[in-house]
């Protein structure tokens, strides 16, 4: 439903008239449902944005929030969701914010008793709802973008392959791997070889809560591409649960070397290169 | 038509591939690959695909050719120098270059064929050695 052209004026004279009531009632209202997690301060600046931005608004003549002359109420709705949803407020709790405002109509509006004032309210109330809606759209897109920034840092930052030996370097691999991450690990990992020349490789899988058959499989076609290149991985860190899923699923390791500790799988690749290692030599001269 | 140059360094013969090989460039690599190894008595081959941005099956045929091709002619071949975007399409494709070794690099190529032909040698100095025991016992 949306506004006539009168009843948009008689909303701006409305909200003219009794500015300071309705910003008074409205932050009010707004602080309750807050518990006191923004200041009354912020609260009143926020309303009183938004009390302009309706004014404004619904002086020219608004019919409709996806108009034109709407595109300032817009910009300060998106504004306020965007800050609820960097703050941490639940989406009922930037609604509410908005849909605040129909009691405070409601109450303005008692006071008038003719036929008019009923239809004026629904057809106010309606713009409201809009603007709710409008809000809880801006406060999903928020989150949305916070979440796929986060995702991205992540995927960033967990991945290092590291030099452990002359020649041997180590993927420590930390937190659930999914096909996103496993390809960034393959890559990184491979770049690494052919950068540093490493034949050896050592993924260390301490760090990864649990391994079904998908992130077996990744891990597989990382070593087989390793492989491909030269280079000799060595599966490492496989924790005794772990160790009881792989074989419960059926995972074949075929002859991929596998070790229960990253020293293991070390001491393991230092031989095959033929490093004398410090135990070896006590043997030897024993 | 484009011929694949073959270098000798020492006991090894040296293929870098440089060009996207036609069946004709291939063919040609294969032959002119099998007249060296038996004209220079050479027992190592390293074939260089640093240069190649595409493996494909057909590439991956040709190297399993030549592979088998030096091995009856007691050569040793190692591919050496895949990129990794080629290795991680390889096995996407599930192209696994059966019967062929691989190392990251030339230098470690050759270092895989010396270390081949050292254990081959101790293998026969073993035999060798066997021979003398059984006789003198």
């Amino acid at each position: 439903m949306a506004l006539s052209a009168e009843q948009s004026s008689r909303l701006a004279g409305l909200l003219t008239r009794h500015e300071e009531q309705v910003t008074q009632r409205w932050t009010e209202a707004i602080a309750g449902s807050m518990r006191g997690r923004l200041s009354q301060a912020e609260l009143r600046r926020q309303v009183q944005d938004l009390h302009r931005g309706m004014i404004v608004a619904s002086e020219q003549g608004v019919i409709d929030l996806d108009s034109e002359q709407a595109s300032e109420l817009r910009a300060v709705l998106s504004e306020l969701s965007r800050g609820r949803a960097r703050q941490g407020f639940s989406a009922t709790e930037t609604a509410v914010s908005v849909f605040a405002l129909k009691d405070v109509l409601l109450d303005l509006m008692e006071d008038q008793s003719d036929g008019g004032a009923l239809r004026d309210y629904v057809a106010f109330a309606a713009l409201v709802d809009q603007m709710g809606l409008f809000t809880f759209e801006s406060y999903v897109r928020t989150r949305e973008s916070l979440i796929a920034d986060q995702a991205e840092q992540l995927l960033e930052l967990s991945t290092p392959v590291v030099k452990l030996w002359e020649g041997v370097v180590a993927v420590p691999l930390v937190g659930t791997l999914d096909s996103a991450r496993a390809q960034v690990v393959m890559e990184r990992l491979l770049q690494t070889l052919v950068d540093t020349g490493s034949p050896y490789a050592i993924i260390d899988i301490t760090g990864v809560p649990a391994v079904d058959t998908q992130v077996a499989q990744h891990i597989l076609k990382t070593v087989v591409a390793a492989r491909l290149m030269g280079a000799d991985c060595i599966i490492s860190g496989i924790r005794p649960q772990i160790a009881q899923t792989i074989v419960a699923l059926g995972i074949e390791f075929g002859d991929i070397a596998t070790k229960a500790s990253l020293a293991d799988a070390l001491r393991h690749v230092l031989r095959l290169s033929g490093v004398e290692t410090g135990r070896r030599q006590h043997r030897r001269e024993a | 038509m484009e011929r694949v140059p073959i270098l000798k360094i020492g006991d090894i013969l040296l293929v870098s591939i440089q060009t996207d090989m036609s069946d004709q460039t291939a063919v040609q690599l294969q032959e002119d690959l099998a007249e060296r190894i038996v004209a220079t008595g050479c027992h190592g081959v390293i074939i260089d695909i640093t240069a190649l941005d595409i493996v494909d099956s057909f590439v991956g045929r040709m190297l399993s050719t030549i592979a088998s091709i030096s091995k009856v002619l007691d050569a040793e071949t190692v591919v050496v120098g895949m990129r990794p975007a080629v290795a991680i399409t390889l096995v996407e494709l599930g192209l696994s270059l059966n019967g062929i070794r691989t190392a990251l690099n030339v230098e470690r190529g050759m270092e895989l064929i010396a270390a081949a032909r050292a254990d081959e040698h101790d293998l026969a100095f073993d035999d060798q050695a066997d021979a003398d025991t059984t006789a003198s016992s």
